[in-house]
């Protein structure tokens, strides 16, 4: 089960490192392009190492690329989130507040993982998310509080990302009590109330709101994804997949 | 106050010297004129130029390979974000700057108007276009704008990488498998003539002397002249493409002992002016991709500067 | 309709303890919290830096060039503030 939790951070940064990209060339400045492909970046290093220990810890012999690329997207484990599209700024910026302030208070307290691996890789990351979540921060407030549009697109972006919210906290079965008793994982339950606490901060001061009223969508940590999953991997995987056991 | 002639002579005692003109010296207008097109013509280069290698991001064969393009890409923005503040110290905002890209009244790299058909063109482009915008620009460290100098010495620091990324990237394709090597090749063939081509018209004979390129070089701001960097590039690429084992689409290639340079056909100049004028494969899907961003990021520069306003305001409120 | 146009800034990084902040050069950014932002991810991509300082460009003070000579020319003439202007035996080490 370890594995399978590796796995599930390792597709929550790499899928979302995939969307990130998509901005590079069409952001709204020069300046932010530079800051979206860090976070890119940071996320698909993230993503390399814990995709690498998840193979590791499977034992059966699959590296970083082999994950990555030679599965179909009901083996996938990444929460819906982060493989929605990535609408226009504000909705990408939205989507970055939420899962940068959640994965903040992930590898905060993976830091002390009894898995060295996964403790290394939190003591790594959470410096880098520490930034996406300012990043987000920062454009969630000028959005936010700028223009009537900015408000107008703004709202809107809350809207389409927060029925994905409440699956970062729901655990179904990854990580699962077993590992969380070990102490190799984190319950994301108990993450919800530190999450709720900064991003409501962050909303207030913006002065938006948290939308209310959608029902939760989740299954992505059981491998039931959105339809746009398969079009994200059927562009990721595709020259890859065309030369098998080639070396890149 | 100083006579014009006076600090004309001042400019060019600077220059003559090989000293640097820093932005608040007096310089002749055609000299500011001249910086800013070139220095906007290639800021231009790198923010276009992060299309055709950014076409392959999502795709890229292995995370490894994904991360260093990614990385590229970002320096290239990068790039393009010290060139248009090289040009800003020169009067002119890069707003417009992008007016101008945008409207087509300033070019960018013609390079950047071929198609990346294949993961192997991404390494050819580092290999081939990076490598012949080093050559071009490495003399330009010592440009007598010290603004423009010191932007290139970042650039050639960061663009070492780009290039050895790309033959690397290349040379993994030839020793693999027969697709991957038919791969590069192809690449090779379809990129060798518009790299040359990015040296610009021949200046050799005629043209050198009284024209565009015999100004540049008495301001400091051009060391070579077209011909001698793109046989510079050849030379220096014919050994590499050998290690490499491609084969250079030139039948007349070869060396000529008693020059000390290697013999190459020309690229189709026609081919090039074509290109610069919009007739490439990819001018209009290049440029429309660019005004797209910047138009739908319009809101986003509007609400951060009305953000900011807002700040301002209260402070001073507050403050009062 | 505020300008859209996002000002300048000029952008000094400290490359380690030690040292002096060092111009590097300038970006665009709305505001001074983006734009030390924008400088972290534009100028220390590499590691090039430990501390960053950023000024809006229209907030610096320049000597004009009319007055370039009168400023700097008589410094030119004190040689003395120079180290190598005093000769010290070669076996004197660390000076």
């Amino acid at each position: 089960m370890k594995d399978q939790y590796a796995l599930a951070l390792g597709d929550d940064a790499l899928v979302l490192a995939q969307r990130l990209g998509e901005w590079v060339a069409r952001a709204p400045e020069l300046e932010e392009d530079v800051a979206l492909a860090n976070i890119a970046l940071d996320l698909l290093g993230q993503a390399r190492t814990l995709l690498t220990h998840a193979g590791e810890l499977e034992g059966a012999g699959r590296d970083e690329d082999a994950l990555a690329y030679w599965r179909d997207d009901r083996d996938f484990r990444n929460v819906l989130l982060v493989e929605l599209p990535n609408g226009d700024f504000a909705q990408t910026m939205a989507r970055q507040l939420v899962f940068a302030a959640y994965q903040y208070e992930l590898y905060d307290r993976l830091r002390a993982s009894t898995d060295a691996t996964l403790a290394a890789v939190a003591g790594k990351a959470v410096k880098e998310v520490h930034y996406h979540r300012d990043h987000a921060t920062q454009w969630v407030l000028r959005l936010g509080d700028g223009t009537d549009e900015s408000r107008r697109r703004m709202v809107a972006g809350l809207d389409t990302v927060w029925p994905y919210v409440d699956e970062l906290f729901d655990d179904g079965g990854n990580p699962g009590p077993a590992l969380v008793a070990e102490g190799v994982a984190v319950d994301p339950a108990t993450l919800r109330e530190p999450w709720t606490a900064y991003v409501g901060t962050v909303l207030a001061e913006a002065g938006l709101e948290p939308p209310a009223g959608a029902a939760p969508r989740g299954g992505g940590r059981r491998g039931l994804h959105t339809e746009h999953l398969g079009y994200l991997l059927a562009e990721m995987q595709h020259l890859h997949r065309t030369h098998p056991g080639a070396t890149w | 106050m100083a006579g014009t002639d006076e600090r004309e002579a001042a400019f060019y005692a600077i220059v003559d010297s090989d000293g640097r003109i820093e932005p608040r010296d007096d310089m002749p207008e055609a000299y500011r004129k001249t910086l800013i097109r070139q220095i906007a013509q290639h800021a231009h280069s790198e923010i276009i130029g992060m299309q055709p290698e950014g076409n392959w991001i999502s795709r890229a064969p292995s995370l490894r390979r994904k991360a260093i393009l990614l990385a590229k890409v970002q320096d290239e923005a990068g790039h393009g974000l010290y060139l248009y503040a090289a040009a800003e110290t020169l009067g002119v905002s890069r707003d417009q700057l992008l007016e101008l890209l945008h409207t087509r009244r300033q070019k960018y790299s013609s390079i950047f108007n071929y198609p990346t058909l294949t993961w192997a063109d991404v390494g050819a482009i580092g290999w081939l276009v990076d490598g012949a915008a080093i050559t071009n620009q490495v003399p330009l460290t010592r440009c007598s704008y010290g603004p423009y100098a010191r932007a290139m010495v970042r650039i050639c620091k960061e663009e070492s990488f780009h290039q050895r990324q790309g033959f690397e990237s290349l040379l993994t394709l030839t020793r693999g498998s027969a697709a991957q090597k038919a791969m590069a090749q192809d690449a090779l063939d379809r990129w060798w003539y518009p790299s040359l081509a990015m040296f610009g018209p021949p200046d050799t004979g005629e043209q050198v002397s009284g024209g565009h390129t015999e100004q540049s070089m008495r301001w400091g701001i051009k060391r070579f002249s077209n011909d001698e960097l793109r046989q510079r590039f050849v030379d220096m690429t014919v050994p590499q493409s050998e290690v490499l084992g491609l084969t250079i689409p030139d039948p007349d290639l070869r060396w000529n002992d008693e020059r000390g340079h290697y013999d190459f056909t020309a690229p189709d100049y026609d081919e090039l002016f074509r290109v610069i004028k919009g007739d490439g494969p990819c001018n209009a899907q290049r440029l429309a991709h660019r005004v797209a961003a910047h138009t739908e990021g319009a809101w986003v520069r509007e609400a951060a500067a009305a953000y900011a306003a807002k700040q301002r305001a209260k402070t001073q409120t507050e403050a009062a | 309709m505020t300008s859209a146009e996002w000002p300048l800034w000029e952008v000094f990084v400290r490359a380690r303890r030690g040292l002096s902040h060092l111009h590097v050069g300038s970006l665009h950014a709305p505001d001074a919290a983006m734009a030390v932002r924008n400088a972290r991810d534009v100028y220390t991509r590499r590691g090039e830096g430990v501390s960053i300082w950023v000024v809006p460009s229209d907030q610096i003070t320049a000597s004009s060039p009319d007055e370039k000579d009168a400023f700097f020319d008589p410094a030119g003439d004190k040689v003395y503030r120079h180290p190598t202007f005093y000769e010290v035996p070669a076996e004197a080490k660390h000076l």
